[in-house]
């Protein structure tokens, strides 16, 4: 085994004796608190980001409607510059679709004949559901535009709350480090003198604290991931039993992968860091006399 | 291997411990830095390894010029010195061994050639048998032939020691110095810095004494 491999065993081994659990959990549970928002955020995300993104308008015909002024309309639609998208949706179709969901062909068997209209789906960024309402042959409008926009600015406050907690309990990560690493650097102030004194190398000195800042970043961010799981999975057990009042199989997902492995290596990161600036503030205090 | 030109030093509030020394002391020498207290044996002492850094003049160790090195360059100087002090500076939180294997940690030698060059500078002060004791169980000669083992772990080419037999008996005292003639004659330099002139008349090695700020 090399020197070099050698000297950065004993200063993992080193750092290792000096973790401290308690140090570990503080550090777990300020992160658990923005990493699990976001997790929480991202099981939400998937219905509400697709809304936001191409607002929705509906447009259910008279139902006397011929096919031919149906087209007509759709061209009229297809014209207007602000409408990004056009849908046909014949009555036709919209029964198979609605014949398709568990339950319902009983139903229409039993109205005999087919009581859906002609529709339009199109797709605009801009709120023309009032304009599209007073188009001849239009019976209804569905605008899901609104509460899509309203969902998308809510997610999107949540999302800036979540960065701006991620932050502030980061650098809180980064000081605690710091402070740890100070505390560390002061209770072997006589063992720092004489390794100065007898040719022992900055780096050499400020290794073990580096790997300490690491590893208690690291062991922190396993402890939040932990924390999150068990919120997690004592949440989901009373969501599951509301979601499924309402014929959903809706749970709050955890992490994924890489989003965990991002956690985990973000709070070495700043681990590290706060460790790199205590020995860099501290250690050079430190001269023998 | 040491060279004091036209040293000065004046430490920050105008205190002058130094005024003008110059000396030299050849490979293998062994001499006695002497003086009152405060005369600035301490001072001199402190230059060699560049824990203190000259006002005026050069001092050159190992033909390099402390003053002049750079801040990553003196932990290397310092390898090459083995350095012995008054209060010993041990640590009390590991045993006689682990005291002596500090200095190994950072060289590159392989842990099996690490140990046995330990166990070989703990026998030559005799601390063989006190390797798993703590240095707080060991008389005071015993602890400053724990610091001694130290310095010399690494085989190091200049020994400097500052007042290595004070607050010892005569008897203790008179080991010390064997041990260093012992460095000395194997082929280290040695200066010892000692107010007690009778142990220095006894030797008839080479004296610089200090007087004033001035090796007279």
């Amino acid at each position: 085994m090399s020197a070099w491999l050698r000297q950065h065993r004993h200063a993992f081994s080193s750092a290792m004796r000096k973790l401290s659990v308690l140090n570990a959990l503080v550090i777990g549970i300020a992160l658990a608190l923005p990493a699990g928002g976001y997790a929480l955020l991202d099981s939400l995300r998937p219905a509400g980001a697709r809304l936001a993104l191409e607002p929705r308008i509906s447009l259910f015909l008279e139902p006397q409607t011929r096919r031919v002024d149906a087209d007509a309309l759709g061209k009229r639609l297809r014209a207007d510059p602000r409408i990004a998208e056009v849908r046909f949706i014949p009555r036709e179709d919209a029964l198979k679709e609605m014949a398709a969901v568990q339950g319902l062909p009983e139903v229409i068997a039993a109205l005999g004949r087919n009581p859906l209209p002609d529709a339009f789906v199109v797709t605009s960024k801009e709120d023309i559901a009032g304009e599209l309402a007073r188009l001849p042959g239009v019976a209804r409008v569905q605008a899901d535009a609104v509460w899509a926009r309203r969902l998308a600015a809510a997610t999107a406050i949540l999302e800036l709350g979540i960065a701006l907690l991620a932050s502030l309990l980061g650098a809180g990560l980064v000081a605690v480090t710091f402070n740890t690493i100070r505390l560390q650097i002061l209770t072997q102030r006589a063992e720092i003198e004489v390794s100065k004194l007898i040719g022992a190398t900055d780096a050499f000195i400020g290794r073990p604290f580096y790997y300490l800042g690491l590893l208690q970043g690291l062991v922190g961010g396993v402890v939040a991931l932990a924390l999150i799981a068990l919120a997690l999975m004592l949440l989901n057990g009373e969501v599951r039993v509301l979601a499924e009042s309402y014929g959903s199989s809706f749970r709050f997902g955890f992490l994924s992968a890489p989003e965990a492995s991002a956690v985990v290596l973000f709070a070495a990161l700043l681990g590290w860091l706060g460790a790199r600036l205590s020995v860099g503030r501290h250690l050079r205090a430190i001269e023998p006399q | 291997m040491v060279s004091f030109s036209a040293v000065a030093k004046r430490y920050p509030g105008g205190q002058e411990a130094l005024k003008d020394v110059s000396f030299q002391l050849g490979a293998g020498e062994l001499a006695f830095l002497t003086g009152r207290s405060g005369a600035g044996k301490s001072t001199i002492l402190k230059l060699i390894p560049g824990i203190e850094r000259p006002s005026a003049g050069s001092v050159v160790v190992n033909g390099q010029n402390v003053g002049a090195l750079k801040r990553g360059a003196i932990p290397y100087l310092r390898r090459n010195i083995g350095l012995v002090f008054q209060d010993q500076k041990l640590l009390y939180d590991r045993s006689v061994y682990d005291n002596v294997m500090l200095p190994l940690a950072f060289s590159s030698h392989a842990p099996k050639e690490a140990a046995r060059r330990a166990r070989a500078a703990l026998d030559k002060v005799n601390l063989l048998g006190r390797e798993k004791a703590n240095p707080i169980q060991l008389s005071g000669g015993e602890q400053q032939r724990l610091a001694i083992a130290r310095a010399v772990v690494n085989r190091p080419a200049l020994l400097v020691a500052d007042e290595p037999t004070a607050n010892l008996d005569a008897d203790s005292a008179a080991r010390i110095l064997e041990i260093f003639v012992a460095f000395n004659q194997v082929g280290a330099t040695v200066l010892i810095a000692t107010h007690d002139q009778a142990l220095v008349a006894r030797y008839g090695k080479r004296v610089l004494q200090l007087e004033g700020g001035r090796i007279r």
